[in-house]
């Protein structure tokens, strides 16, 4: 299970309709070990594409540098998904390389940049398995471990 | 010739959990050769043989010094000892 706060989802919800048509993509991180989503970070899709999302490489090196003197970890690793549902395609899975992390995935297929309901599912990516978790949306992050 | 490679959470089943690892080599081909001697399979999770060669798995980042290596002669990029390698597997996807 994915617990997720209020404030966290509806920044993931409100960035993946504010890059449509492009993909958005980003992580939410927490401390090691603990499965809690605490912090957002906004990634830019370098490959600037409705179908595709990359973090630049100099981004990327810089935001894990940032993690390990945070000691933090990626939590959740998210994307969008502009024109098909909100499931890991054969590329997602093929690329998944965080195997502790919970994969999101936000469709915004059916109202794009427009005010209105997306899906908005996680998953976890393990040696090419895809296993569907379900979400808890919670006002705030309960203090035990979520597992 | 010691130089330290950084090795992401993904690799680790190749080095017993250790979260960077010594390696030896003039270049990055050399380096990659003495990972793999010393954590079998490894090697294959880095570089792909194109045909005409090997060459780094497109989806795989490699940084000298936190320099992206694609910029400085990829698998020819020079090292020096001291050095320190950061592997970091790209985070990418999406629906095509």
């Amino acid at each position: 299970m994915l617990q997720i706060d209020q404030t966290t989802y509806d920044a993931i919800v409100e960035h993946a309709k504010r890059d449509h048509p492009v993909e958005a993509c980003g992580m939410v991180v927490g401390p090691i070990g603990a499965d809690r989503a605490e912090r957002l970070i906004e990634m830019v899709n370098a490959a600037g594409s409705p179908t595709f999302y990359e973090y630049d490489s100099t981004d990327l090196l810089r935001l894990y540098r940032e993690l390990d003197d945070r000691d933090e970890e990626p939590v959740v690793i998210y994307h969008s998904h502009t024109a098909t549902e909100a499931y890991p395609s054969v590329t997602d899975i093929n690329l998944a390389g965080e195997p502790g992390a919970h994969y999101v995935l936000v469709s915004t297929q059916e109202h794009g940049n427009n005010a209105g309901p997306v899906e908005f599912r996680s998953y976890r990516i393990i040696d090419g398995v895809v296993t569907e978790e379900s979400v808890e949306v919670v006002t705030k992050l309960s203090t035990e471990e979520t597992g | 010739m010691a130089i330290e490679v950084r090795i992401p959470t993904i690799l680790r089943t190749y080095t017993g959990g250790e979260k960077a690892v010594p390696a030896e080599g003039a270049n990055l081909s050399a380096v990659i050769d003495s990972l793999e001697a010393n954590h079998p399979g490894i090697k294959d999770r880095l570089v792909e043989d194109k045909g005409a060669g090997i060459e780094l798995r497109r989806f795989v980042n490699v940084y000298i010094n936190d320099e992206d290596v694609r910029f400085i002669g990829s698998l020819e990029a020079e090292l020096a000892d001291g050095d320190q390698i950061v592997i970091l597997p790209a985070v990418a996807g999406g629906a095509r």
